[in-house]
């Protein structure tokens, strides 16, 4: 689905990604993991195209989207969650959700979708009209993965989903990501500090450190080796 | 009585002319944070698309006296100014985001051409609109006179703002605008094409000063430099409102024009001016943000 080669990304002049190469399988959940600043956050932003890329490729489904504006890659089918969940303040939890429709190709609000959302987070359907920047931290991040999902995309790009979340909504989050991929034909990359989350819904993980993949294989050949020396700080 | 029925009647009409002028700069600077100094060069603009039409047009439309040449007029020159301010805003504007003291002095410059190009193909002297024969004359009531030309301009005023309410509330562009307006980053990363929305919103204060150019013509004669007298009363309306939407801007405007009127009954003409000035600089000290404040975290 998603096929990352040779990636370089920089911030003014210094350099943050350093090659960096990633594949996400059709239909499988990749974690990307590693400790706080090597990079992980500005790899998914430059997949994204938010942080322009100066070196290497994106192919999604085997297009070439590395020249793609951020707004055609959301159309090419790359739904983003951002750490920090980017809601908006001031529209209501509804409005947030319309947005979503802004990368299908019509760009009409389709009303079983919603209801598809509702389902997946109640909680949503009982807030509708509040202003969105009320809601609580959970609240916001559910709001933000439903409205990446409204957009029906290929590739779900999670970043941090975990961060700062009570541990009730965590687990409802992890249930709905796993029913996605058992129900559904999406294929996921997320970032993720929470080990135990990781582990419970990533098929194949990569590891990286300041700027480039150090570890990758399937989640099965995770040890606590590669987490003292990688991951512990 | 009859006096401070007066007085209000003023101030309410003072404060929609007020209103008019503000609402364009509500979008771009209120908005996008864009400082156009060009504002006042649109409804200038505005006006002159007014005084172009009635040229060609008011004999087609039924004469001067019949006036559907105006009414016409005003959509016409919210179209033109808009696509003008699209213009600016794709060959200039976005250039500068960020950069408030180059756009400043940009659109300064974008302002003083337009201008000198309107005297050079209109002339330098003050050309006149005729108003239509139906809003001469008033309205009586105990005693007083209530100008039809004044009350007309409040309607149209009430009519755009109601207007730019729904737009910006229950319409997929309005939502798409204030999407984009509270988190750019996010909004394209949803694939709203968020450039294009800029242009649009830029147009649309655009096209909005262009139809107070036109209503501006009901109240005197119009020249180039007609802008240059309301660009200052503008951004004070924007300013005092805050920049948290529309709400703001409409009471600051009528604030303004209420304690004008008033204190002008009181004193005089410059004296009220000044005190007005001077209350405007007091209250943003107090609160800098201005009258109407988003609050969310």
């Amino acid at each position: 689905m998603l096929q990352v080669e040779q990636l370089q990304a920089y911030y003014d002049d210094s350099r943050i990604l350093n090659d960096v190469s990633l594949t996400v399988p059709d239909n499988q959940v990749v974690c990307l993991l590693g400790r706080n600043g090597v990079g992980k956050t500005t790899f998914m932003k430059t997949v994204m195209g938010v942080v322009k890329a100066r070196h290497g490729m994106i192919k999604l489904s085997g297009e070439d989207i590395t020249t793609y504006s951020t707004s055609q890659r959301a159309r090419a089918g790359i739904g983003y969650v951002p750490q920090g969940r980017g809601i908006f303040p001031y529209l209501t939890v509804y409005e947030n959700l319309l947005m979503g429709f802004e990368a299908t190709p019509k760009r009409q609000v389709e009303a079983d979708i919603l209801e598809e959302m509702y389902h997946l987070f109640p909680v949503l359907k009982t807030m509708q009209k509040r202003v969105a920047g009320t809601l609580s931290g959970g609240q916001q991040q559910q709001l933000a993965i439903a409205r990446a999902l409204v957009g029906r995309p290929k590739l779900l790009l999670l970043d941090e989903p975990t961060e700062g979340i009570q541990p009730s909504i965590m687990l409802e989050i992890e249930e709905v990501i796993i029913s996605l991929q058992a129900h559904s034909n999406i294929t996921i990359l997320v970032v993720e500090q929470f080990l135990d989350f990781a582990l419970a819904i990533a098929d194949y993980f990569y590891i990286m450190e300041t700027g480039v993949i150090v570890e990758q294989g399937p989640i099965a050949n995770f040890n606590d080796d590669l987490a003292k020396l990688y991951l512990a700080v | 009585m009859g006096g401070w029925l007066l007085q209000a009647f003023n101030g309410l009409s003072l404060g929609s002319i007020l209103l008019m002028i503000s609402l364009g700069l509500a979008f771009s600077f209120g908005l996008m944070k864009v400082i156009n100094m060009a504002h006042g060069e649109f409804i200038m603009l505005g006006a002159y698309v007014t005084y172009v039409f009635q040229n060609n047009f008011a004999t087609m439309l039924g004469g001067l006296d019949l006036g559907l040449w105006f009414l016409i007029s005003i959509p016409v020159a919210f179209i033109v100014t808009g696509l003008l301010g699209i213009l600016l805003e794709i060959s200039l504007i976005r250039f500068l985001y960020g950069r408030p003291l180059d756009t400043l002095l940009a659109t300064w410059g974008v302002g003083l051409v337009l201008q000198q190009a309107t005297r050079s193909i209109f002339g330098a002297p003050n050309v006149q609109v005729v108003s239509p024969a139906w809003l001469s004359g008033g309205f009586m009531i105990l005693d007083i006179t209530l100008p039809y030309k004044r009350l007309f301009i409040i309607a149209v005023v009430l009519v755009a703002i109601a207007v730019i309410y729904i737009h910006l509330n229950y319409t997929a562009s309005g939502r798409r605008l204030r999407a984009v307006m509270q988190n750019r980053e996010m909004a394209s990363c949803l694939g709203v094409a968020s450039r294009q929305v800029d242009a649009t919103t830029f147009g649309l204060g655009a096209g909005l000063a262009g139809v107070a150019g036109c209503v501006l013509t009901l109240i005197g004669p119009i020249g180039p430099s007609i802008g240059t007298h309301y660009i200052v009363d503008a951004f004070m309306v924007v300013v005092l409102g805050g920049t948290g939407g529309l709400v703001g801007t409409v009471l600051a405007a009528f604030l303004i024009g209420i304690a004008n009127t008033s204190l002008e009954f009181a004193t005089t003409a410059t004296l009220a001016k000044v005190l007005v000035f001077g209350l405007i600089i007091a209250f943003l000290q107090w609160r800098p943000s201005g009258l109407v404040v988003q609050t969310a975290r």
